[in-house]
């Protein structure tokens, strides 16, 4: 019989579980295992995001050109905000489409446990596929809002050079802070639902201490340090150079950034692994 | 298929009952708590943290691959918390246990079905969340459809669904879990009697593919159905372990688990005398269903089944109830003016006992079945705890109970006459 068979082929891992486990022991072979339940987990995201709304998917593009549009009128007019010579309404959406990503992967990811208490409390898997499918999840809306992104430059004849391609590796350096901060909060979120109160109020202060809606020239040379710290800045910094030909960012900045990103990633996977055990008994 | 699948050694699961379980700590209390402790005030919260429950202690059990075992105890007596343990969705605060093989839990039908899918989104999340592979979903998708039987809205939201469908669809998904270990709650206990029939099928056959299987039911018919043994577990501790039919006996005999139908087909170990004997006791509706499980609005019969092996004689049965306190409720003497008094010729008879509804308490019933012959008076069997049955209140409004869920006391719950009538001939005072 093919299914018994199938019984008797397939390898058989032991499973030992017991009062505590390593600090950062990461079951790499587990979560590979699992990877379709990641998949499945975007796609449901995704899916039930858009259900039943009138206009579906335009959101995504919708959003960011309201916001833009808004920005502009405010910042770019009234304030008269600086804008390193560059159009402003370009100025501000280079911005605002990483920083939109960036926001709603750490407000999904931090809800995200508490949001799926029922998975938790009824069925194994590996707890962090929650965090980083909703760190996932918003890379799709990112990737259909670049298409208004590179619509506006080229009406605004800003011309595209080989630096285009090095966005992925500020994506990146975005996804991986937005991981750590998730598995953090999500985290914490689970005892503590003060936290699901905090984010929109964290994100919006992260938000202005991000060159969005000014430039990072606006800042003092003395506090570039401490600037650096905060690595959307660089991300920012990183897709203005990269799609508006602004002077690339300062690497000392980029590499206090690229250090801050390994720490909140450790960081947040340590305690993540630390708080997993009682998920299911607290939430 | 001697090996070992589960391990399991001096397991135990403490909670932790008061601010943390109860309500979710906010940073809040957590300030709050420590400002107190810093000016030697307020020890409400420590004693809270002392406040801990054992939900489980110290059970140590092995089992074989292929093994069927099942998991029977009184609600609270840690079976729910063992079957967390087992399919690690909450970790042991003592003890050890080792799993090999690959593990499907099934602690509730419908896990993360999502009401704005449709019913084949639907089944493709739920299969993967437990634990099957995608592919393996799309080879087995037909036969889970057709097993629900929801073909026509498969490309339906779910949430237009009944909640017969859904259930059947998301029993379905389970259904066709094929892991090496299954860890099955109580999910036989939803859908209407042939549904519940097809899962039980549907369960034979998965164990006859010689997985290791975990199966909590309060049903022991099915667990003598299902299990080659029975765990029995006693207020966080393993009270028993052995084969179905001594645990079973011995759980029943506790005034706990229910059974609808016992039947002695071996004339030489069914109850009996000289004038007649016992075939079958069951529990019944009026739609002739046989069930454990009785509508506290509606009658439940008793049914007892003998033979009368003698000839002119004249008989009595008799039914003695007990809630599972083990108080006796009543004792019926059978009152059919058809038969009162009259000859029963040697053959097969049929005597059902019809208790009205809303009468009977929520809870389990314990019945006791007896005859006797009578004129001259010869006692020919009595069977303790011959069945047992849950009545249950759905809540609909209807009941003693009204909408009312709260704790419901008293030995009885009849459906009184109430009348209200507001009277107009004073005034109200103000």
């Amino acid at each position: 019989m093919a299914q018994s068979e199938s019984i008797i082929n397939s390898p058989r891992r032991k499973i030992i579980l017991e009062k505590r486990s390593g600090l950062l022991r990461i079951d790499w072979a587990e979560l590979w295992e699992y990877r379709e339940l990641l998949y499945t987990l975007v796609e449901r995201e995704i899916k039930v995001r858009y259900k039943q709304t009138a206009i579906g998917v335009s959101w995504v593009l919708l959003q960011p050109l309201i916001a833009m549009l808004i920005f502009t009128a405010i910042f770019g007019r009234m304030a008269k905000m600086p804008s390193d010579g560059i159009w402003y309404p370009a100025f501000i959406l280079t911005a605002l489409l990483p920083w939109a990503y960036f926001s709603q992967a750490i407000t999904r990811s931090g809800t995200s446990l508490v949001s799926s208490a029922n998975l938790v409390t009824k069925v194994y898997f590996p707890r962090m596929l929650l965090p980083l499918s909703a760190i996932v999840s918003p890379l799709i809306d990112f990737l259909l809002s670049m298409g208004l992104l590179f619509g506006l430059l080229m009406y605004a004849g800003i011309p595209l050079t080989w630096k285009v391609i090095t966005l992925p590796i500020f994506i990146l350096i975005a996804m991986l802070t937005a991981t750590g901060v998730g598995l953090f909060v999500s985290a914490t979120n689970v005892k503590y639902r003060d936290v699901g109160h905090a984010i929109p109020f964290v994100v919006q202060i992260w938000m202005f201490v991000s060159p969005i809606v000014y430039p990072v020239s606006l800042v003092p040379e003395r506090w570039k340090l401490l600037y650096g710290l905060n690595p959307m800045a660089g991300v920012i910094e990183g897709f203005r150079w990269a799609l508006l030909g602004k002077s690339a960012p300062d690497p000392f900045m980029m590499g206090v950034s690229i250090v801050m990103v390994i720490a909140v990633l450790i960081g947040g996977v340590v305690y993540f692994r630390q708080m997993e055990r009682e998920f299911a008994d607290i939430i | 298929m001697s090996e070992i699948a589960v391990q399991v050694n001096n397991l135990s699961k403490r909670y932790t009952i008061g601010a943390r379980r109860e309500k979710h700590a906010t940073l809040r209390d957590r300030l709050v708590s420590g400002a107190s402790r810093l000016f030697g005030r307020g020890t409400g919260s420590e004693a809270d943290a002392t406040n801990v429950m054992w939900a489980l202690r110290d059970v140590s059990f092995s089992v074989k691959q292929g093994e069927v075992v099942g998991i029977i105890g009184r609600n609270g007596a840690g079976k729910s918390t063992l079957l967390k343990l087992l399919s690690r969705i909450t970790a042991p605060t003592h003890g050890r246990i080792e799993i090999t093989g690959r593990v499907s839990s099934l602690l509730e039908v419908g896990t993360g079905f999502h009401a704005e899918l449709t019913g084949r989104e639907n089944v493709y999340l739920n299969g993967t969340i437990l634990g099957m592979k995608r592919a393996e979903v799309t080879k087995k998708f037909d036969e889970i459809v057709a097993f629900a039987g929801v073909e026509e809205f498969i490309d339906t939201p779910v949430k237009r669904y009944s909640s017969g469908m859904y259930l059947r669809l998301a029993f379905a998904v389970a259904a066709h879990l094929q892991p090496e270990i299954l860890i099955v709650d109580e999910v036989l206990a939803v859908g209407d009697a042939d549904f519940q029939k097809k899962c039980l099928g549907k369960m034979e056959g998965v164990a006859d593919q010689g997985r290791t299987i975990f199966f909590v039911s309060h049903n022991m018919q099915a667990i003598t159905r299902l299990c080659k043994r029975v765990i029995y577990l006693e207020d966080g501790q393993l009270r028993l372990d052995g084969s179905p039919h001594d645990v079973v006996k011995t759980y029943l005999h506790s005034g706990l688990g229910t059974m609808a139908v016992r039947e002695w087909l071996d004339p030489v170990k069914a109850p009996r005398g000289n004038a007649a004997r016992l075939w079958a006791v069951r529990v019944g509706t009026e739609e002739g269903q046989y069930s454990d499980q009785i509508d506290i609005r509606k009658p439940v019969g008793i049914e007892i089944e003998y033979e009368v092996l003698q000839p002119g004689r004249k008989f009595r049965g008799a039914i003695d109830v007990y809630n599972e306190e083990a108080v006796l409720l009543f004792v019926a003497h059978e009152a059919d003016p058809a038969w009162r008094g009259r000859i029963r010729p040697p053959g097969r008879y049929r005597s059902i006992a019809w208790i009205p509804g809303n009468y009977l308490a929520e809870g389990t019933m314990i019945v006791n079945v007896s005859l006797d012959a009578v004129e001259p008076l010869d006692y020919l069997f009595k069977v303790r705890q011959a069945v047992a049955f849950h009545v249950v209140d759905t809540t609909d409004g209807d009941s003693a109970r009204g909408h009312y869920a709260g704790p419901f006391p008293g030995l009885v719950r009849p459906l009184l006459k109430w009348s209200n009538e507001q009277d107009l001939s004073v005034t109200q005072e103000r």
